[in-house]
């Protein structure tokens, strides 16, 4: 898998032209429905304390695709989220039950640090360290001890192409990474995430803080980032899981109502409650 | 018509009364400010700072010794004192949510509420009783023993204020728990760390009653650590209730020194804060 990806991701990331052209045409004809397993949730709970906030879930995210979580504030889709990294371990009181199988293994008896290599996560706000931008970078990749084979030079400069960021920050490099603006901030973020080549990139609400030109771009970058790796977000924003989504899913009060293809689901919800959701009758 | 009267009466009275009460806030400092300024700045030469205080009768001479004395101790205290406060601080701050830790907490409190006289007698039972001899270091284990609470809360404080976003970036990229708090919240909170330490570091400055029987005092140099030396304060103290006039400018001269180096270390430290904490906002 790693090593698959790495013979992918230079093709995409020396020419940034080629990947907006990429971007616009890559929608449409991807095709649905056939991809294998990557991520499965297996009758999902999750406590905080003796609050339940996740019901019985079952969903499967497809491999090289956008999987999209919908759903209003509280109904669950972060927490989902943040348990299929085991994130969600760092609160305390909480406590999941059932199984969530990364290719086929159980990520609950994962080494943690291992899972978190694989599955990597951009979070709601943008969240750069105190340090330089190639600080930043650096990080995930000392801390995994991923130096061996390639420079980190090499490894900085490629994630910041991936996030299509090199251009505007290849000058700066050593400044600090909060002289960012937020969208740029964001995709640093993205970056650091991409700099130790998870298979997955679990992104929780990553435009919600950021201005619809910031947010284009960060769009832009998931479609092409979907044939590097798997893509599970988390959106508020319908219209962005009708733009970005192959599949998506549908939340409410902690249980996942609806799940399927986003075309599908967009056009012809098959629940009465979907359907009130997404045409704006509540929420 | 009476009503608003009476109300436009209070507010005078009020608004006059705290007005005066702010005003001499301000102006003690600036009274203490001024007359140290001007009595000791008039006493102040170059000898002060490089010569051995002279014997009685004999004009001249300065306090060399207890400006490298006062130095000594402070670098003691504080590599007693920072350490045991920074790794509880940085225990209370990321581990401490058990009920032993607001037992470690009240504790704290409690030690920075105890008499620095106090404080004093126990270094002297520690360290000097035992080693039967007054020392540079007894006057650096009571200093530090003052250090740690403030050490700790300033640690702990500065480490709960940076933002849990932060904590889990480095957790979702693979960090442990503990490399996370040593290569990302502890850096994130560098610089109010370090100004706390400034604050703490010049506010045991001006400390006499501990040093009184630790230090004690010495009118010559005082060679390595386990010899008595003279010290600022207790220099200040002794010379303040001597009978001799040049002695008493020498006090003077000695106050506005250790006034200049306590307000330099405040002012820094708030400079380094100001800077923290326009980093940790954006």
């Amino acid at each position: 898998m790693t090593e698959k990806l790495e013979t992918v991701s230079p093709k995409f990331t020396r020419d940034p032209e080629a990947q907006n052209l990429n971007a616009g045409s890559s929608h449409g004809d991807t095709p649905m429905g056939n991809s294998s397993v990557k991520l499965a949730a297996e009758h999902l709970n999750f406590f905080y304390g003796s609050f339940q906030a996740l019901h019985d879930v079952n969903l499967a995210v497809k491999e090289r695709q956008v999987t999209a979580l919908i759903g209003p504030s509280g109904c669950g889709k972060s927490t989902f989220l943040r348990t299929l990294n085991r994130i969600s371990e760092t609160i305390r009181h909480t406590r999941i039950d059932g199984r969530v199988l990364l290719d086929g293994a159980d990520i609950l008896n994962m080494d943690v640090t291992a899972l978190r290599r694989r599955v990597g996560m951009v979070f709601q706000r943008p969240n750069p360290f105190p340090k330089s931008i190639y600080e930043n970078i650096a990080y995930g990749v000392r801390v995994n001890g991923l130096t061996k084979d390639r420079s980190l030079d090499e490894v900085v400069e490629q994630s910041l192409h991936r996030a299509a960021l090199w251009e505007e920050v290849k000058d700066k490099l050593h400044q600090s990474a909060l002289a960012l603006s937020g969208g740029q901030q964001q995709r640093l973020c993205i970056a650091r995430a991409l700099a130790v080549d998870p298979e997955v990139l679990l992104l929780d609400e990553p435009c919600s803080a950021l201005d619809p030109i910031a947010t284009a771009k960060i769009e832009d970058l998931l479609f092409v980032l979907k044939n590097q790796c798997t893509i599970v977000i988390v959106t508020h924003n319908m219209q962005q899981a009708a733009r970005v989504a192959d599949d998506t899913g549908f939340f409410l009060l902690g249980k996942l109502i609806e799940f399927g293809a986003t075309e599908a689901m967009f056009r012809k919800p098959a629940q009465k409650q979907t359907e009130d959701y997404i045409t704006g009758r509540f929420g | 018509m009476t009503l608003s009267f009476r109300r436009r009466a209070v507010n005078a009275v009020m608004l006059t009364l705290t007005g005066v009460c702010t005003f001499l806030v301000a102006g003690v400092l600036l009274v203490i400010l001024g007359y140290l300024a001007w009595n000791g700045a008039t006493s102040l030469s170059l000898d002060f700072f490089t010569k051995l205080p002279v014997p009685v009768g004999e004009t001249g001479g300065g306090m060399a010794n207890a400006i490298l004395g006062s130095a000594k101790v402070l670098l003691l205290a504080m590599l007693i004192g920072v350490p045991i406060g920074f790794f509880a601080g940085v225990y209370l701050a990321e581990f401490g949510d058990s009920a032993y830790s607001g037992v470690i907490r009240y504790a704290t409190d409690l030690l920075n509420g105890v008499p620095s006289i106090v404080i004093g007698i126990f270094a002297y039972a520690l360290v000097v009783q035992p080693m039967k001899h007054f020392s540079t270091l007894a006057g650096g284990v009571a200093l530090g023993i003052m250090m740690i609470p403030i050490s700790l809360r300033t640690t702990e404080e500065f480490l709960r204020a940076v933002p849990v976003s932060l904590r889990e970036g480095a957790m979702a990229l693979g960090a442990s728990r503990s490399r996370t708090i040593f290569t990302v919240v502890i850096p994130a909170a560098k610089n109010g760390i370090l100004s706390g330490l400034m604050l703490n570091l010049a506010r045991v400055a001006g400390e006499t009653a501990p040093l009184l029987f630790t230090a004690l005092g010495n009118p010559f140099w005082s060679s390595g650590w386990l010899q008595p030396t003279a010290t600022l304060p207790s220099m200040i103290y002794n010379y303040a209730i001597a009978p001799y006039d040049d002695w008493h400018r020498q006090a003077w001269a000695a106050g506005f020194v250790l006034l200049v180096l306590v307000l330099t270390v405040n002012v820094a430290a708030r400079f380094a804060i100001g800077r923290g904490s326009a980093r940790g906002r954006s």
